[in-house]
């Protein structure tokens, strides 16, 4: 693979390779020196246009533990403020021969556009409210460790979809991996349309029950001032989970950072269903998995390890 | 409408169409194929132009190339009367990067057009009488084809106060528009629909409701949901359709709706014409054969405004071209500087080119599949001047000469040989299309010649030998 942009131009089998080669990983992670060289030499470009604390440094421990060289570049306090355009800053920053450009911005497409510029390979961090595929990734293998495989599993996917990168990908990839996948939200934040990518589409979580896994959206505070909701206290009593709407076998999901009261209860996000810092730990290794991808090629023999099955770990 | 002098009224009411002085044509075209839809001729003539106008009309084979003349063989070649665009951006003044007068015109011949309106969108707007005079007078020196001008309804195209309507009508206006944006107060779209009362002028409205469209980019619908894109809603044009046809109604005025995009809007046309509204409405070369699938891979080319819409609104908009809800096919010509669209999709601006386009997409997509006839495409594309009250091209005897020569079966990739207009944002870049414009007289002066094609002889006699070149494309 060339670059990982979008998880629309990926295959379950390009899928099933990452998470493959992210579990033969997970090793690396809990030695006590944390590094392997299987990228020596080679340099990573993190270049972000977004605040980003938790994506920006789990690619940067990504490249780290695969022993590449590490530039963070972020617009604020860069030529970006003072008025280079994307594609000046992509050539610039070429100019520094990077093997990999790891590129979040807030605008839909511009992952592919930067790939088009630079000999690079791009990594997709995050494309407006498009796509964000290694947060799909990582939420794949989190959910493919708890339950063996999301083969006909029910995922719901609730809050904000309209504005949410994330959505789109899980979306997209949970129905790769065989899963049922059910958006729900207010009327106001779910796009018209949104059922192309393959999902059902609920406005209220009546039937939450019928979830295996519950995936909880950020709730952006700025969407109150559009008039999206009409109030944060709407929201919560409308879509919040809680301990009286997560039922005891589900497992619940959330990208970070939480908005406790608001999508979550406080009591859930404590819950032994929660897996939210599993997804963090998960986006180390699926990320180091990305980057030996698109650098070390997936033509390159690499030891592919059968997904064990294993009994899922309910709570 | 009789040949042009340099700076002439060429249609009713004052209004100015001027182009650079230019030598009127003699031309024998001889054995081509004329087509005017509105006279009724279609068949193989001989036609004759000297000193700019149309003198004779013949059986092919008929006419001798008089002295001084040149012949142009029309062998397996169509003759159109030449098209006319309302709705055109020439950015001059302000944006030359993007476009000037002299480059928006050639594009227009190019495209085989003898005339275009120019929008106000410019920096500064065209809102006042000294800026619409420098225009005027610039176009004079400058445009191969004649222009006409359409200032601003509002000061600024702040949509808060009227411009000096009935002073910049008195220079030539060729009617008045906010075009690139919506009059949304329909306090102030009402006085400008009385005041056309005193100084006339069609009011040409650009249609999308602000607070509909939000931040939107794209079409609001099942590939801006899969794109997580902001979309604009169909109905955000169709309600303000509505809206101001009520309006136009009411003060028994004459409106002109740009761009339809969305088949909600070919509804609402329909029913306020069926009142008696006095509405006339365009549709471009781009929505009437791409849809949002087009928009898939973010091509910014293909942003504009309104955007490319969904199956049904082509399908409807096609429909409407053939009941007549739609009365004319204009391109909205947006040229945009290749850095200003080499960013994201969303942040890129909206626009298209199309005047080189538009026969030869509309052609390619729409009269090679059976969708529409020749007849009614030549007629759409040269109906638009006709809707302002200026003029109609005609292939016919006394007639000026405003003629486009095609070949029909000449295939070109859009593009490849670069193009007229100073900008290359053209959403049909790297297709294939199928007829090729060759030779384009404007208010009776050869405007274009395609490079590639020698298809001129000079005439024997003892009149000034006119040049035959394999790459001037506007000998004058």
């Amino acid at each position: 693979m060339r670059h990982l942009l979008s998880i629309d131009d990926i295959t379950r089998d390009d899928m099933e390779r990452i998470l493959d080669r992210a579990a033969a990983f997970e090793e690396v992670s809990d030695r006590d020196i944390k590094k392997v060289p299987a990228l020596r030499g080679r340099t990573v470009l993190n270049l972000f246009y977004e605040a980003s604390t938790r994506t920006r440094s789990s690619f940067e421990l990504a490249a780290k533990r695969l022993s590449a060289d590490v530039v963070n570049f972020s617009a604020g306090g860069s030529s970006v403020e003072k008025g280079e355009s994307l594609k000046d800053t992509v050539l610039t920053l070429t100019a520094h021969s990077p093997d990999a450009i790891v590129v979040r911005t807030p605008y839909a497409g511009a992952a592919a556009l930067v790939a088009g510029w630079t000999p690079a390979a791009i990594v997709n961090a995050g494309d407006g409210k498009h796509e964000h595929p290694t947060q799909a990734l990582l939420d794949a293998y989190t959910l493919r460790t708890k339950l063996g495989s999301l083969e006909g599993r029910n995922i719901w996917i609730v809050g904000d979809v309209a504005h949410s990168r994330v959505a789109r990908s899980n979306i997209l990839a949970f129905r790769k991996m065989g899963a049922d996948v059910t958006v729900c939200g207010p009327p106001t934040l779910i796009p018209r349309g949104i059922e192309a990518l393959g999902c059902a589409v609920r406005y209220d979580l009546a039937d939450l029950r019928e979830a295996d896994v519950v995936y909880a959206l950020r709730m952006q505070h700025e969407r109150m001032d559009q008039n999206f909701v009409p109030s944060l206290r709407e929201y919560a009593a409308n879509y919040q989970i809680n301990g009286r709407r997560l039922g005891p076998h589900q497992i619940l999901m959330h990208p970070g950072p939480v908005n406790r009261g608001v999508e979550l209860s406080g009591e859930v996000v404590d819950s032994p269903q929660a897996v939210i810092t599993m997804q963090v730990k998960a986006g180390v290794v699926v990320r180091m998995a990305v980057l030996f991808e698109v650098l070390a090629g997936s033509a390159s023999d690499v030891r592919q390890r059968p997904s064990r099955p294993t009994e899922p770990q309910l709570a | 409408m009789s040949v042009h002098e340099p700076t002439r009224d060429a249609g009713t009411s004052g209004v100015r169409l001027v182009c650079a002085p230019a030598r009127p044509a003699d031309i024998l075209l001889r054995d081509v194929h004329a087509l005017d839809p509105r006279t009724g001729l279609d068949g193989r003539r001989d036609v004759l132009v000297r000193d700019g106008v149309i003198t004779q009309i013949a059986d092919p084979g008929t006419i001798a190339t008089p002295p001084g003349s040149e012949t142009v063989e029309g062998e397996g070649r169509h003759l159109f009367a030449a098209f006319v665009d309302p709705h055109v951006h020439l950015r001059t003044p302000g944006q030359e990067h993007k476009e000037d007068l002299e480059t928006g015109t050639r594009s227009a011949a190019a495209g085989g057009y003898c005339a275009v309106i120019a929008m106000p969108n410019t920096s500064p707007t065209i809102d006042s009488a000294p800026i619409l005079g420098a225009l005027l007078d610039a176009a004079a020196r400058e445009a191969r084809v004649p222009v006409g001008f359409m200032p601003a309804i509002t000061r600024g195209l702040q949509g808060t106060e009227l411009t000096d309507m009935a002073e910049l009508r008195k220079l030539g206006a060729a009617g008045f528009t906010d075009d690139g944006r919506p009059v949304t107060d329909a306090g102030v779209l009402r006085r400008a629909l009385q005041y056309q009362r005193l100084c006339g002028g069609v009011l040409a409205l650009h249609e999308e409701d602000p607070a509909l469209s939000g931040k939107g980019a794209m079409h609001e619908g099942v590939v801006s949901a899969m794109l997580g894109v902001a979309g604009i809603p169909s109905v955000s044009e169709s309600t303000l359709i509505a809206r101001d046809c009520a309006l136009a109604g009411y003060e028994n005025a004459r409106i002109h709706i740009q761009h339809l995009s969305a088949r909600e809007s070919v509804e609402a046309i329909a029913a306020a014409k069926s009142r008696g509204v006095a509405v006339t409405c365009e549709a471009s070369p781009h929505h009437l054969t791409m849809t949002d699938e087009d928009v898939r891979t973010l091509d910014t080319r293909r942003k504009m405004n309104p955007p490319l819409r969904a199956e049904e609104d082509r399908q409807a908009l096609i429909e409407g071209l053939r009941d007549g809800t739609i009365d004319c096919i204009a391109t909205d010509h947006a040229p945009h500087a290749r850095d200003e669209k080499e960013v994201p999709f969303e942040q890129a601006p909206m626009g298209t080119t199309g005047l080189e386009t538009a026969f030869s997409a509309v052609y390619t997509d729409l009269v090679l599949p059976g969708d529409l006839s020749l007849e009614l495409v030549v007629e759409k594309l040269t109906a638009g001047l006709g809707l302002l009250d200026l003029f109609v091209p005609s292939v016919a005897v006394g007639e000026a000469a405003n003629l486009v020569l095609v070949d029909l079966d000449a295939e070109w990739v859009v593009g490849e040989s670069g193009y007229e207009s100073r900008s290359e944002n053209s959403c049909f870049a790297g297709r294939t299309l199928r007829g090729r414009v060759l030779l384009t007289v404007a208010a009776g002066a050869v405007a274009y010649r395609e490079r590639s094609t020698l298809l001129t002889q000079v005439g024997a006699g003892d009149g000034p030998a006119r040049v035959t070149s394999s790459e001037g494309q506007s000998l004058r």
